[in-house]
């Protein structure tokens, strides 16, 4: 875990993302440049087709970027020759659909990268896993199939399968928003007491409620640009642009 | 009726019974079920392989970063396509003869060389069927393997491959017993299989029937059998589907 020093773990500089078409070309990013300091929670809102999520998977570079950089704790991972497999180890993700591994058990989901990638024994992950478990209200689960499970159950299996690799940032991809209504607050809680426990986040989601809550920094991105930044209450009192402004309209 | 029966015990006697016949019967059967044994994990082998080849280059190509490794990935996907044409474009009978007199001209192992020729025909279509299994995996595995920091070979071993083949399961069961009956071709290179066995045996006795509808009769219940087996099989896969 992290705590609030100031310093940037995640500079996103001019990041482009750009498909190409057969007739024209689909700029979904277009230079967006973003600060993401240690400790701090950084929700991005915007209009579905902003390019927020693709934004958000920029940064680990599951979409990769067109232009631009990002630099994780001074390492610029859009460079070719970075190892961006040891990367991803340090950034967790939680996606939308839960991407839970079906063939395998909770335990196994949750020890499987641990085991592989950081070299640790069974037992030790086992440990490790099951101690989060707890934590999330979920360790009579551990034998369980993800099939098993419910929703919001899924989801917070997913966020510890995440902290499992023991990540310096986690990211989400609105991770409520294929979700029954009654299983929502039990995943932003879990985010909440992540939150407390000072980890870095980046949180992509439609839960303005969220956002005022809990957030350090508020992003509001649409068509690919970042059009306003701030704190909760810059953000939802006093907007600046017209755009931010119908949007929040719409959405509160 | 009882001419008939009679008949009938003298013909079953001199096919099987006389000179220990039945022996040639028993020791076809060994080789046949070798074979194709053997093809098939030869056919597994490279028909995964060539899926996760295909699959990659589908769905990973257009993203890769140009350069040396996208090049010879661009040409080892072509190969894997000319592999895939030519064996699923010629007769398999075609394929063992060339492997017997032209590939491995100077060797005299039979069951290798058609371990090998039936083997390598099973391989393409076993790699259109895994690749179908591997394609039929959402994307977000791959992501979320991807995401937690494993490359993109530990992905594929560790979580897509293990579902895609539970998916295909039942094809490739299929394919195992049309393998079994394909391997019937393996007299073409005197190679002593089962149905060479009953044509011997016919050439001895100059009696067709009995030899054949034997022959026809075990394929026929070994099939039976395999195919109760892949039912189980499936049964058991549909119980711990989660």
């Amino acid at each position: 875990m992290t705590t609030k020093d100031g310093s940037v773990l995640i500079s996103a500089k001019n990041v482009e993302k750009h498909f190409k078409g057969k007739k024209n070309t689909i700029k979904a990013l277009d230079g967006i440049s973003l600060d993401i300091k240690k400790g701090t929670v950084n929700v991005i809102i915007g209009p579905s087709g902003s390019g927020k999520s693709t934004f958000l998977r920029c940064l680990n570079l599951l979409e990769i970027p067109t232009g631009g950089q990002i630099v994780l704790e001074g390492v610029d991972i859009t460079d070719p020759k970075t190892n961006i497999n040891l990367h991803r180890q340090k950034m967790g993700m939680v996606f939308q659909q839960f991407n839970l591994f079906p063939h395998m058990t909770i335990m196994k989901n949750l020890t499987l990268a641990p085991v592989k990638l950081l070299g640790k024994s069974q037992q030790e992950a086992e440990q490790k896993a099951m101690e989060l478990l707890k934590r999330v209200g979920l360790s009579d689960r551990a034998e369980a199939y993800p099939s098993q499970l419910s929703g919001g159950q899924k989801q917070r299996i997913a966020i510890v399968r995440a902290l499992c690799m023991e990540p310096d940032v986690m990211l989400f991809d609105e991770p409520t928003s294929a979700l029954d209504p009654e299983m929502v607050g039990e995943v932003l809680e879990v985010m909440k007491e992540l939150a407390k426990e000072g980890m870095t986040m980046v949180v992509v989601t439609h839960e303005m409620g969220f956002a005022r809550e809990v957030a350090d920094q508020v992003v509001f991105i649409d068509e690919g640009h970042l059009v306003e930044q701030g704190t909760p209450e810059d953000i939802f009192e006093h907007p600046q642009s017209e755009r931010l402004r119908s949007f929040l309209a719409k959405v509160l | 009726m009882s001419e008939w029966w009679q008949g009938f015990l003298d013909d079953f006697t001199l096919n099987f019974i006389d000179g220990n016949r039945w022996k040639f019967l028993v020791s076809g059967l060994g080789v046949t079920l070798e074979v194709t044994f053997l093809s098939l994990l030869v056919g597994i082998f490279m028909g995964t392989i060539v899926a996760i080849i295909r699959a990659t280059y589908d769905k990973q190509y257009q993203e890769m970063r140009p350069g040396f490794g996208k090049s010879l990935f661009g040409i080892i996907n072509g190969i894997a396509k000319v592999y895939l044409t030519v064996i699923r474009g010629t007769p398999v009978v075609v394929q063992l003869l060339i492997m017997y007199y032209i590939v491995f001209a100077s060797s005299n192992n039979k069951v290798l060389i058609a371990v090998l020729a039936f083997g390598i025909n099973s391989g393409a279509y076993v790699g259109e069927i895994v690749r179908a299994g591997i394609m039929s995996i959402d994307e977000g595995q791959t992501e979320a393997g991807r995401s937690l920091g494993f490359n993109f070979v530990q992905t594929m071993w560790y979580i897509v491959i293990p579902q895609a083949l539970k998916n295909v399961l039942p094809a490739l069961a299929n394919e195992f017993i049309t393998l079994l009956k394909e391997t019937s071709v393996s007299g073409y290179v005197a190679l002593q299989d089962l149905t060479k066995a009953g044509d011997i045996i016919r050439g001895r006795t100059y009696s067709a029937f009995m030899p054949l509808i034997a022959v026809a009769l075990i394929y026929l219940v070994m099939v039976m059998f395999f195919s109760m087996l892949v039912g189980k099989l499936e049964g058991r896969l549909r119980n711990s589907d989660h």
